[in-house]
């Protein structure tokens, strides 16, 4: 029932090598079965009421109506929902209370025999609220802004270095920068399938990490995690957005114990603006100060940005400011306001991507005052240790990466003047920026079994997410056995496996490789000692990375890169298109050359759509997103991406896992969208300091 | 979604006939919007008369020159098909411009002039809009509004009408040709739809049960050099923020034929006569354009947030109107 699936015909064994997806087939032909596609005998659908106030408290439900459409099976409300023990996320704490803390909150969830009558349902539900005043609009000076102790990551709120700024500086810049609310948006929708059966419990989630879903739902329904199964076989995306359990889970098993039925609950794509996360939007204040020869004497990174009142979750913007650059008067600092808005949660790159795209867009800044090209402003400023820890890098090479880009993208031939080059009515400009992502890593478990028949089973809770999981662990175990690839069954996306941590943090391969590689080596002198061939009762190897890949190292661990962008600014309406986009990563091995290439293409794409296209607008008078749907939020079509590269360099790091790999799911969007305002900039001369750059800002700032 | 009897009409009378005999009825053509708005509880037919497969899915040149397509033929096929391609490029360019390649071979030419708004507070019930619900206000015209009119519209309601299609045909003189039981009738495309007013709720003159059965495209403008242009967030799948289709023919210099409509300024194609009544006769300049399209955006009142599609629109037509020029005078 997990993901198990054989390596088809292709011989790659060495990691590295562009094997082809395992379950590339199974997807394409249909056969992949996700959270909301398991027809179990009797299975109910539920469809969710959101909250349509801002802020207030629900005084009656009136179910009447609903209860009369045919086929439905109850209306589930904070007053007749089954009691739970409250959760550490208060996000999944829902039906429990009769308070609003946001728009879109769920106050009810009918049960039914169809999707088509449990939505029926759901709309004839009648809510009352009692109203309170709302407040969802964040500014630079909010009243009730406060600096938190820490922010996501645990990384400290603020980390002040060298004293007030005194010192003095050839060249000063002093800009803020915006990043509106972003969503995941992730292909497949969040979707739990529950089923209760004699106290046994099994849960088809559409999740970044089963293990985390299974502890969330034994807390909550005060059970053992033993009598829970939670399987995540294939996931459609998720981007963060599913890296911890969301309500739908909680409403699937609520709705499967109160009905006795299995129940899928699978959200609406409008309702997942409000509750399944967002990047919360952050405003930045940058300030540099650097010597004639490009030097930084003075960093400033300060961000302002939003949590609700169901949770502090706070972006952590300004802390790649403390691995990037050293100066010897460093400050960053982070700012928040609860308002009466959805929670935010991790999206790709949380922190980086907003960070980054402050951060170098004002080095780009910096590079223009100084009249120093922006390659060699960044080279000048690269540390030998990590500015913040004073720590040594396990490996560095953001130089070559910038240097490499530079190469392949043409940049030296680069007439640095803004407006210099057209083409009729269209302003082309060029931009390069860096990229940063650290290396994490979680302990995990791993068995590898060597079968009679001549193939290894390879078992691991890891979460294929779309990434390519199941391949690249698979060849991680050919590569510790020493044996073909298609002689390596892996089993992925299930609590019946061994304990592994979730897809996230670009963690996931280098925590479950880990395992497996450490299972299979163990496999391997087992195998040895019965002369290569297995017993008939096979022979298991386990393994617990716990204690070596959460050892404090003593090392900072980060990923690098170097993004550049060509983009064509039209004149005549503002469109902003982009011609190429281009990166270069320093990741540690690369373990699968395909999939690490749609890694990164696909974190490049996602950074495009952030520099250009997306955005949630958050309605202050109703205090919800406007854009709830596909057609509204705009994630870069192929028209908008037309040629994308990415390259990396072979960087081999000794001090970060056996596999010497980095995470690769996030970097590729954290330099990108800072590029391309970059090249916006070298076209038109104008600097736009508010992502999206969309027609309405571009032809506003070119005086349209 | 509440439950909805389902009727497929074999002919247009049937249809009609249908539509008459069951109150609340509603037409589907590709289904595209009224499906999503079904779903979305903004529309409740009790049935729907499907006629997407009437005998209305061919497009014919008539005696005179002119083109009739038929109300079911499919925006793909309408933009593929090599007369509309040779002789009215703005309608092909206007297709192609819209939606998506799934969703244009699912809807239908007269699907897309009865679409509606895709403001977000008609579309969610949740929402105050005098669009969806006469008197219950606009959440729009003090909301986010970015992507709502600036000309033509009224206290009640400041939606666009979404389609490109539309306003091709308005700059092309086309006609939408009408049938119910009391008849046919043709109106022009350009007067099809209407401006909100304090009846926000009617996007169009159709009258109840009447059935779009074709549009006429003249022989008048057939072959007339054409163009569109949409300006937009993203390079495919967004709506306009704002678009124009031009027709114009230049003879000595001078122009002899100009129709010029906006698309995403109002709730209705925006055919800009007060500009072609000043182009007509006159230079065919970059300088007589601009005049000519500042005459016709003098009239625009952009809200709090949308006042950049007055110098949007002045780009994108007198842009559009001095690539033609030229192109005729090369």
């Amino acid at each position: 029932m997990a993901g198990t699936g054989t390596a088809p015909g292709a011989t790659h064994s060495a990691l590295g090598a562009p094997a082809e997806r395992i379950e590339g087939r199974l997807k394409v032909t249909g056969g992949a079965r996700y959270a909301a596609e398991h027809p179990l005998p009797g299975r109910a659908q539920a469809w969710p009421v959101p909250a349509t106030v801002a802020r207030g408290r629900v005084t009656a439900v009136d179910a009447a109506d609903a209860l009369r459409i045919p086929g439905v099976l109850a209306v589930l409300t904070h007053e007749n929902a089954p009691r739970l023990a409250e959760p550490d996320d208060r996000t999944l704490f829902v039906l429990q209370d009769a308070s609003v803390p946001h728009r879109g909150w769920f106050v009810a969830l009918v049960v039914a025999e169809t999707l088509e009558s449990a939505r029926a349902a759901a709309a004839a539900v009648r809510v009352d609220y009692a109203v309170d005043e709302h407040d969802v609009t964040l500014t630079p000076d909010h009243p009730d802004a406060y600096e938190p102790e820490t922010v996501n990551g645990d990384f400290p709120g603020r980390r002040e270095i060298g004293g007030p700024d005194g010192a003095p500086a050839a060249v000063r810049v002093d800009v803020g920068y915006e990043v509106t609310p972003l969503h995941n948006h992730p292909m497949e929708p969040h979707a739990s399938t529950a089923h209760w059966d004699d106290g046994e419990l099994t849960v088809y989630s559409s999740s970044q990490g089963g293990n985390t879903v299974r502890d969330t739902l034994a807390s909550m329904f005060e059970t053992s995690a033993e009598h829970i199964t939670v399987v995540s076989a294939h996931v459609g995306g998720g981007f963060g957005s599913k890296g911890t359990p969301r309500p739908d889970v909680v409403l699937a098993v609520l709705a499967a114990r109160a009905t006795g039925r299995p129940v899928t609950v699978s959200l609406p794509r409008r309702y997942l603006p409000a509750v399944v996360g967002h990047r919360a939007p952050t405003l930045h204040r940058v300030r540099l100060g650097a010597g004639r020869d490009g030097r930084l004497v003075s960093l400033a990174h300060e961000v302002t940005t939003y949590t609700s009142h169901v949770k502090e979750f706070v972006e952590q913007a300004a802390v790649s400011a403390r691995v990037m650059y050293g100066a010897p008067h460093h400050f960053t600092t982070h700012h928040v306001v609860r308002l009466d808005v959805p929670s935010p949660s991790w999206m790709r790159a949380p922190g980086e991507a907003p960070g980054m795209y402050a951060l170098e867009s004002a080095m780009d800044e910096l590079a223009a005052e100084l009249g120093m090209d922006p390659v060699e402003l960044r080279a000048v400023n690269d540390p030998d240790r990590e500015p913040d820890s004073g720590k040594p890098f396990s490996s560095r090479h953001l130089v070559d990466c910038l240097r490499e880009g530079a190469r392949r993208f043409g940049w030296s031939g680069r007439d640095p003047r803004p407006g210099a080059r057209a083409e009729g009515p269209l302003l082309l400009g060029t931009g390069v920026a860096a990229a940063t992502y650290p290396v994490l890593v979680s302990p995990s478990t791993a068995e590898a079994e060597a079968r009679p028949d001549g193939t290894f089973a390879v078992r691991v809770n890891a979460t294929d997410i779309g990434t390519g999981a199941r391949t690249v662990l698979a060849q991680v175990a050919a590569d510790a056995l020493g044996v073909a690839l298609e002689r390596v069954r892996i089993e992925v996306g299930c609590t019946t496996l061994p304990a592994a941590p979730l897809a996230g943090g670009s963690s996931g391969t280098s925590s479950w490789g880990w395992a497996v590689h450490d299972a299979c080596a163990r496999l391997a002198e087992r195998l040895a000692e019965h002369g290569g061939t297995p017993p008939a009762a096979g022979v298991t190897a386990r393994a617990d990375t716990a204690g070596r890949a959460d050892a404090e190292s003593d090392y900072a661990r980060h990923a690098f890169g170097a993004h550049f962008a060509e983009a064509a600014v039209d004149t005549v309406t503002g469109e902003v298109r982009v011609r190429r986009l281009l990166g270069v990563y320093a990741a540690g091995r690369i373990l699968n050359a395909r999939t690490a290439r749609s890694q990164f293409v696909g974190g490049m794409t996602m950074g495009l759509g952030m520099a250009l296209t997306e955005t949630s607008t958050l309605d202050p008078a109703f205090g919800d997103f406007t854009e709830s749907d596909l057609a509204s939020y705009h994630v870069p079509a192929h028209a908008d991406v037309p040629d994308v590269e990415a390259h990396w360099i072979d960087e081999s790091d000794p001090h970060v896992n056996p596999m010497g790999s980095k995470g690769i799911g996030e970097i590729g969007i954290v330099g990108t969208a800072a590029a391309i305002g970059n090249a916006v900039h070298h076209a038109t001369g104008v600097r736009f300091r508010e992502l999206p750059l969309t027609p309405d800002k571009v032809l506003r700032g070119l005086g349209g | 979604m509440k439950p909805f009897g389902y009727v497929r009409a074999a002919s247009v009378e049937e249809a009609t006939e249908a539509f008459a005999a069951h109150p609340g009825a509603r037409y589907l053509g590709g289904g595209t919007n009224l499906v999503d708005l079904m779903k979305l509880g903004v529309e409740r037919p009790a049935v729907l008369v499907d006629v997407s497969r009437l005998p209305l899915d061919a497009v014919e040149e008539l005696d005179d020159g002119s083109l009739r397509v038929g109300a079911a033929v499919r925006n793909s096929d309408l933009a593929a098909h090599p007369l509309v391609r040779d002789r009215y490029p703005a309608l092909s360019q206007a297709l192609l411009a819209g939606a998506s390649g799934q969703l244009r071979n699912a809807a239908t030419t007269g699907g897309n002039l009865l679409q509606r708004t895709r403001c977000p507070y008609f579309q969610d019930p949740a929402k105050p809009c005098n669009k969806r619900q006469p008197g219950q206000g606009c959440g729009a015209r003090e909301g986010v509004h970015r992507d709502h009119a600036v000309l033509g519209h009224s206290e009640q309601c400041i939606a666009t009408h979404p389609s490109d299609m539309a306003v091709a045909l308005a700059a092309l003189d086309a006609r939408v040709e009408l049938f119910d039981e009391e008849g046919a009738r043709s109106v022009p495309a350009a007067e099809f739809h209407r401006l909100p007013g304090d009846r926000p709720e009617r996007d169009t003159m159709i009258r109840p049960g009447e059935l779009i059965t074709s549009v006429v495209l003249p022989a008048a403008t057939a072959g007339l050099p054409s163009a569109y242009r949409k300006a937009r967030d993203r390079a495919s799948y967004a709506f306009a923020l704002a678009s124009v289709a031009v027709v114009l023919r230049v003879a000595d210099g001078r122009v002899a034929h100009a129709g010029i409509a906006f698309g995403a300024l109002a709730h209705r194609p925006w055919r800009a006569t007060r500009a072609e009544e000043a182009l007509v006769g006159g230079p065919a300049t970059p300088d007589a354009f601009a005049h000519a399209v500042g005459l016709e955006l003098a009239a625009a009142q952009p809200l709090r947030d949308n006042g950049y599609k007055v110098p949007l629109a002045r780009n994108i037509a007198v842009d559009v109107l001095t690539r033609l020029a030229s192109a005729a005078a090369s």
